[in-house]
């Protein structure tokens, strides 16, 4: 098993939007032990997104360095998966197949592929709907299947964004429970992002705390709750005000969770953030 | 039970719709042939039609002639396809291809598809090869320009999941590219298949005259025999909507993941 240790050293990020230069990260430092489960909090456009897609390997043209087991990350990897923030489903695949997509390049046997898919989708609640197509899913559905999508190949890191988000609160809860449990079954490293501060705190053994404009952490919270963690845990409550604080120190108030499939919102006052940063 | 009953009834709706105006058509063409409306000789009442159709089919060189346009048509339309898919995938997918073909394509197809027809004449002759590609080539315009917008709209987020699961540029173009541009590329053949026959007979027109449909409603002209001339136009009609209606029901097949 790969031993799943992150670094990342001064990670910073300048988008051009429109010709004017945005900084979506900067000054990015978080070192993950192997097996660790780290939680990402902040408010929205604070580059959450950004820098697990830096982690994944999908953004490669950004300062500092992204490492992963002592090698830099220069691309994409099989050790490292990622589960989008939308679902990205393939619309011409039934669920199964889209699920199925995960072990694509796994060099596993026919059997072993249709056995862990067809795992996955029961993890994931969704038996029955194997032969649906995308369209025929709700967006929570959807969600699901990606999630099983990013599960199925269990990579030695695996990152998440907002995965549960669009998730009623019953199904959450038990794909919380599912995925805490196959992370510290496999040892499996996890970098999850969320807008929800008690699912940050319950998941994490760390919470990290991110203020945008420019996007960078403000605050890492160590929750060291041992597991399994009842969620009204004092000790939990106690790290959960903390986080609360924390963003809300931020000056940016606190995060509101979003639907799924709202829209991003438009770019706020690029120019004052251009100005505060100068020519960087 | 009420769905279906409506369904079959829309359905025997519409084909009544669509059966009204040729039928009506028909009465007309046999009311002036025998009313003595137009002279029988321009235009032969349905019967004599009936039985030229018979005669030419039995002893002429009516299936013959059908087996040849045919043929033509669907080697130079499977050639034109294949190309076609071909060459607008590799369009679509390299940057540098783009460069280096993507101007020619794009002046050459603007070409009326009968100009080409004296350039063809004179690299190919006059005989069956220049016909193919001829055919080929109407059928390979639409298929490459479907196929290269369709691999053009790829979605770029499901490219990055590709990347993601480190697939190979080949897995991209196959899993990704290729099932994107599918309903382009549907519609690309389904328009190759019509523009294909009508080059057919295109070909036969203004090529060298041979086995054919083409080549019957010439021999028909020549001879003044205005009912081998109405046959041959029939039948055209009739392959060319058969074709119209194998495709349109292939696309509804091989699109079902769209939905309604
Ligand atoms: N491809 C891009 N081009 C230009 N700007 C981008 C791009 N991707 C992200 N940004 C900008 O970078 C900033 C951070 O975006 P990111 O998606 O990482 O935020 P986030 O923290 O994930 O937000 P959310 O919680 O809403 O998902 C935003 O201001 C966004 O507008
Ligand atoms: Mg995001």
């Amino acid at each position: 098993m790969a031993n799943g240790e992150l670094g990342l050293q001064g990670i910073a990020k300048t988008f051009r939007v429109d010709g004017r230069l945005l900084p979506a990260l900067d000054g990015i430092d978080l070192q993950v032990t192997p097996g660790e489960f780290i939680t990402i909090v902040g408010a929205s456009g604070c580059g959450k997104s950004t820098l697990l897609r830096i982690i994944a390997g999908l953004e490669t043209d950004h300062a500092g360095a992204a490492v992963h087991d002592g090698k830099t990350i220069r691309g994409p990897s099989l050790a490292r998966g990622l589960v989008f923030q939308e679902p990205r489903l393939f619309p011409w695949l039934t669920v199964e197949a889209n699920v199925a997509l995960g072990l694509e390049n796994a060099g596993l046997s026919r059997d072993a592929k249709r056995a862990a898919v067809s795992e996955h989708i029961a993890l994931v609640g969704l038996t029955g709907f194997e032969n649906a197509y995308p369209r025929q899913l709700s967006g929570g559905m959807a969600q699901r299947a990606a999630i099983a999508r990013g599960l199925v190949n269990r990579p030695g890191v695996l990152l998440l964004d907002e995965p549960f988000g669009a998730l009623d609160a019953f199904t959450r809860t038990h794909l919380q429970e599912e995925l805490q449990g196959i992370v510290a079954r496999e040892g499996i490293t996890a970098v999850l992002v969320t807008h929800d501060v008690d699912e940050a705190v319950y998941l994490g053994d760390r919470v990290v705390v991110m203020a945008p404009r420019p996007g960078r952490i403000t605050r890492i919270v160590a929750v060291d709750e041992p597991r399994p963690r009842s969620r009204t845990a004092a000790a939990l409550l106690h790290k959960r005000e903390a986080v609360l604080a924390a963003l809300d120190s931020g000056g940016r108030g606190r995060p509101e969770p979003r639907r799924l499939d709202a829209p991003d919102e438009p770019l706020r006052q690029p120019a004052a953030a251009i100005a505060l940063q100068g020519a960087a | 039970m009420l769905s279906e009953f409506a369904m079959s009834r829309t359905t025997a709706t519409r084909i009544r719709r669509g059966l009204t105006l040729p039928v009506l058509l028909l009465i007309v063409w046999e009311a002036a042939s025998h009313g003595g409306l137009v002279d029988p000789r321009f235009l032969p009442p349905l019967e004599r039609l009936a039985g030229t159709a018979w005669r030419e089919a039995t002893e002429g060189r009516l299936l013959g002639d059908l087996a040849a346009s045919l043929a033509r048509d669907l080697v130079g339309f499977a050639i034109g396809t294949v190309l076609g898919l071909g060459f607008g995938t590799l369009l679509g997918v390299s940057r540098g291809a783009e460069r280096l073909l993507g101007p020619i394509f794009h002046a050459a197809k603007q070409v009326a598809v009968l100009a080409w027809i004296p350039i063809i004449s004179v690299w190919f002759g006059f005989a069956e090869t220049a016909k193919i590609v001829f055919v080929a080539l109407a059928a390979f315009i639409p298929v490459a320009l479907n196929t290269l917008e369709g691999v053009r709209s790829a979605s770029v987020q499901l490219v990055e999941v590709g990347r993601a699961l480190r697939f190979s540029r080949w897995q991209i173009v196959r899993r990704i590219f290729l099932p994107s541009a599918a309903p382009a590329i549907l519609t690309g053949v389904h328009l190759a298949l019509i523009y294909a026959w009508l080059a057919t007979v295109a070909a036969e027109y203004f090529m060298t005259v041979g086995p054919g449909i083409g080549g019957l409603i010439i021999a028909g002209r020549e001879r003044f025999q205005m009912d081998l001339v109405m046959l041959g136009v029939v039948i055209l009609g009739c392959v060319g909507f058969a074709l119209n209606q194998a495709a349109t029901a292939i696309e509804a097949r091989a699109l079902r993941w769209r939905g309604a």
